[in-house]
């Protein structure tokens, strides 16, 4: 019965969007954006987020009670689980992932249409049935080919399990977030196809995408910070990132949504780079399109590849050539009549902005290419694969001078500046990043890639916060301080990768009970090896007392876990984390001689990445909430003043001159 | 400083270091892929055509039966990697993964050193029937039918 319920709201969103799209189309056509169904639109996006959020939760019901003559849960569930593994496992296969993204889609849609009133209604329209446009091809792809709440014919006795390695309380969080930053992406897709169709690519479009951007952006940051810890530490290898395809397909729309940011912010401040940043604003969805085609569709192996189908790898090749296609046609058809925006000059914070756009598309383009490559070369039967000896040099060559840029940019003014007014700071950042280089250097051994890390860190730590500088900090914007955080998040992250990967020590032993083992500054001893067991998998625990530096002992239980539903080995390992880095100890298989298998790794300062990670959504968190106050503010005034002036409390960045 | 430049000449001029930063980018990529793509070789390949010592490949086929010997520090394993036509000696230094057991498919990244032994830093085995290295997916049937029916674990006490 509850899966019925769930089918027949997903039909019925399906209609509402076809009326949608209809009544949007309409709209959109008419001068004034009110057409004989155009009043319908709202409503049916609205009632659309209604409908989507019953059909997942039934979806999310049916797995909860492991309602087994569903085939989805017979197939990926197991009554044997722990709740919170059956829950988190509604969106742990194929078929309950893409009704998340519809659901997400849909609310975000609704939300738009519940709460956008800024943009001329026509505009408006455009947008909503573009919209509607992009959900009613998931909803085919989610009701034609991965019907969710289909039932068997004869109920199995107990269900098949769930992928242990996907047996963790990360996963309950990762995939939502994930998802709500790609599917977040979908509306400044709308948008920027909405402005292009009604030829309205204005710096209000800009300020009205910008907040949905970057609240999707916080999402992704977040959702890719959390997926890079939950491969450190589940997959045992010491490793946060690993240029699987996966990552990288959520690392691409993130640097299309980084380069969006900014470009919409030179958009609305200055009403510049109208064009690129319509463009951008299609490649960032596009992006989360190519990453959602290659995890799904199964030409890449990976933990993510739910399920192997060519069907439904065509299926959502077609809506992407659709989508992808449709906009780039209508950006080539109307771009020539976009008009020009401001000129700027080189020197500029618009300059600045520029050069951040070309460095991060050129790093989005190297990670997109290193992606396909193996899938290009596999058509000609060559079979190759791309890892870190490509992507780190490569990327490191446009990442670093943006890092550079990074100092400086954010001091310029817009439209012109001169450097001579903004030597003191570049100066002092400029001798910090020479002293730590030099410093750094001098201890031998270290790799280019780390000094310059290291180097650049250092000094954009400190450049960071320059802006805030002679200003009145409680007077400054709430976005400046975001800025300010998120480029500081930038240099944390920076630092815990460039140290990780310069002064970490690795220690692979095979030792016996009362051992002792060193690695770096940590002395360890394995006190005993003992089984134990949980609700669905056994495992042999190492037990270690570890101290760091002749400092007090600490626990240390690494695992290796044996699931029987589906059989699957995993590495549960052990980390003690102290403000200066991580002990990570994985324990491996038993010799015949009776020693263990005992791998540790010091990781100093490697928990930098993640809070760098933390610290650049949290700053974007800022800038959001500082927008959406500066919007509140503005509409007020909007009522007295005319539209398109601007308030006396200017709420775009600007720097204390 | 282009603030004299006419409008129409600073867009193009953008444009102009845009793409340039672009091709740069591509060929730059492009130049580097060729270079530090690992290439797979099964066996077969190895004993064909053998990869420089030192250039980082992928390989990939069968754990031959009988041939896993673990050295005396305890972390280190050798074993002989086959596809019916050839075989490859390989060393390991570290924790063998998950379901790493002989006659089973398994895909190795490293390179090969000058006595002719693959030196291997990171093992990939087979998983599950959902989560095999693609690469094995050009093996023989009877190599298939072989890897499906085995279903132990490799390292349960």
């Amino acid at each position: 019965m509850i899966a019925e319920i769930g089918l027949a709201a997903l039909w019925l969103s399906a209609a509402l969007a076809v009326l949608q799209l209809l009544g949007g189309f309409a709209g959109a056509r008419a001068a004034d954006g009110v057409a004989p169904l155009s009043a319908l639109v709202r409503p049916a996006a609205t009632l659309q987020a209604f409908l989507c959020s019953i059909a997942f939760l039934s979806l999310v019901y049916l797995f909860a009670v492991t309602d087994l003559s569903v085939r989805l849960v017979a197939i990926n569930s197991h009554s044997m689980k722990p709740m919170i593994f059956k829950l988190s496992g509604t969106w742990g296969n194929h078929e309950g992932s893409m009704l998340l993204w519809v659901t997400v889609m849909a609310m975000a849609g609704g939300l738009i249409a519940l709460i956008e009133r800024r943009l001329a209604e026509r505009t408006m329209m455009a947008t909503l049935a573009a919209q509607a446009f992009v959900a009613l091809g998931f909803y085919a792809f989610l009701i034609l080919s991965s019907n969710p709440f289909e039932r068997l014919t004869e109920v199995p006795a107990e269900g098949n399990g769930l992928n242990p390695l996907l047996q963790d309380i990360g996963l309950a969080f990762h995939p939502p977030t994930l998802y709500i930053g790609y599917v977040g992406l979908s509306v400044a897709f709308s948008f920027a196809v909405g402005a292009l169709l009604t030829r309205a690519v204005t710096p209000e479009f800009a300020r009205v995408m910008r907040p949905w951007v970057l609240a999707a952006w916080i999402f992704l940051t977040i959702g890719i910070t959390a997926g890079s810890y939950w491969a450190y530490y589940e997959l045992g290898w010491g490793g946060w990132w690993f240029w699987d395809p996966v990552e990288n397909a959520s690392l691409m729309p993130w640097l299309a949504a980084t380069a969006l940011l900014h470009s919409a912010s030179v958009l609305a401040a200055r009403d510049a780079l109208r064009t690129w940043t319509i463009m951008l604003g299609v490649i960032a969805f596009s992006m989360s399109m190519v990453g959602t085609f290659l995890v799904r569709s199964g030409i890449l192996t990976s933990v993510h590849a739910f399920a192997v189908d060519p069907e439904r790898g065509s299926f959502i090749l077609g809506l992407l050539i659709l989508y992808i296609g449709g906009a780039l046609v209508i950006f080539a058809l109307r771009a020539n009549t976009i008009a020009e925006g401001e000129r700027f000059s080189l020197v500029s914070r618009e300059g600045a902005l520029v050069v951040n756009n070309i460095a991060l598309s050129a790093i989005l383009g190297i990670v997109l290419l290193g992606t396909l490559y193996p899938l290009l070369t596999e058509a000609f039967d060559v079979r190759v694969s791309v890892g870190p000896p490509y992507f780190n040099p490569v990327g490191a060559i446009f990442f670093l001078p943006m890092v550079l840029v990074l100092m400086v940019g954010p001091l310029l003014r817009w439209r012109r500046d001169e450097f001579s007014r903004i030597i003191k700071p570049v100066a002092l950042a400029g001798t910090i990043v020479l002293a730590v280089l030099v410093g750094v250097a001098l201890l031998n051994d270290i790799g280019i890639l780390s000094v310059l890390g290291l180097a650049l860190a250092a000094g954009l730590a400190i450049a960071s916060w320059a802006p805030l500088f002679k200003r009145a900090l409680l007077r400054t914007p709430l976005a400046v301080w975001g800025m300010c955080l998120a480029h500081f998040g930038v240099a944390v992250a920076l630092f815990g990768m460039a140290a990780d990967s310069a002064f970490q020590k690795e220690r692979l032993v095979a030792a016996s009970v009362g051992d002792v083992v060193e690695v770096g500054p940590w002395t360890g001893r394995l006190d005993s090896v003992n089984a134990l067991a949980g609700q669905n998998w056994t495992a042999m625990q190492a037990n270690m007392m570890i101290s760091y530096d002749g400092g007090p002992e600490r626990e240390a239980r690494p695992q290796s876990r044996n699931f029987w539903t589906p059989q699957m080995e995993t590495s549960e390992v052990a980390l003690l984390t102290r403000w200066n880095g991580q002990l990570y100890v994985a324990v491996g298989n038993q010799a015949e001689d009776g020693r263990w298998q005992l791998r540790l790794w010091w990781k100093p300062f490697v928990t930098f990445i993640w809070y760098g990670g933390l610290l650049i959504a949290l700053g974007g968190a800022l800038a959001l909430v500082g927008r959406v106050i500066g919007d509140l503010r503005r509409r007020r005034y909007a009522t007295d003043v005319d539209d398109h002036d601007e308030l006396p409390l200017e709420p775009e960045v600007q720097p204390a001159s | 400083m282009t603030t004299g430049l006419k409008p129409k000449h600073q867009r193009l001029a953008l444009l102009v270091v845009a793409l340039l930063a672009l091709i740069g980018a591509t060929l730059l990529a492009v130049y580097a892929l060729r270079d530090q793509a690992s290439y797979f070789y099964v066996p077969a390949d190895v004993a064909a055509n053998p990869p420089e010592p030192g250039q980082a490949i992928r390989l990939g086929g069968m754990v031959e039966t009988g041939s896993i010997t673990t050295q005396a520090d305890g972390v280190t394993v050798q074993f002989i990697v086959e596809d019916g036509e050839a075989r490859v000696p390989v060393s390991y230094t570290g924790i063998l993964p998950d379901l790493f057991v002989e006659g089973s498919g398994v895909v190795a990244d490293g390179r090969m050193d000058a006595n002719g032994t693959f030196v291997a830093d990171n093992l990939l085995a087979k998983h599950d029937e959902n989560y095999m290295p693609r690469e094995l997916e050009g093996m023989t049937t009877a190599e298939m039918r072989e890897e499906m029916q085995d279903t132990v674990s490799g390292s349960s006490q």
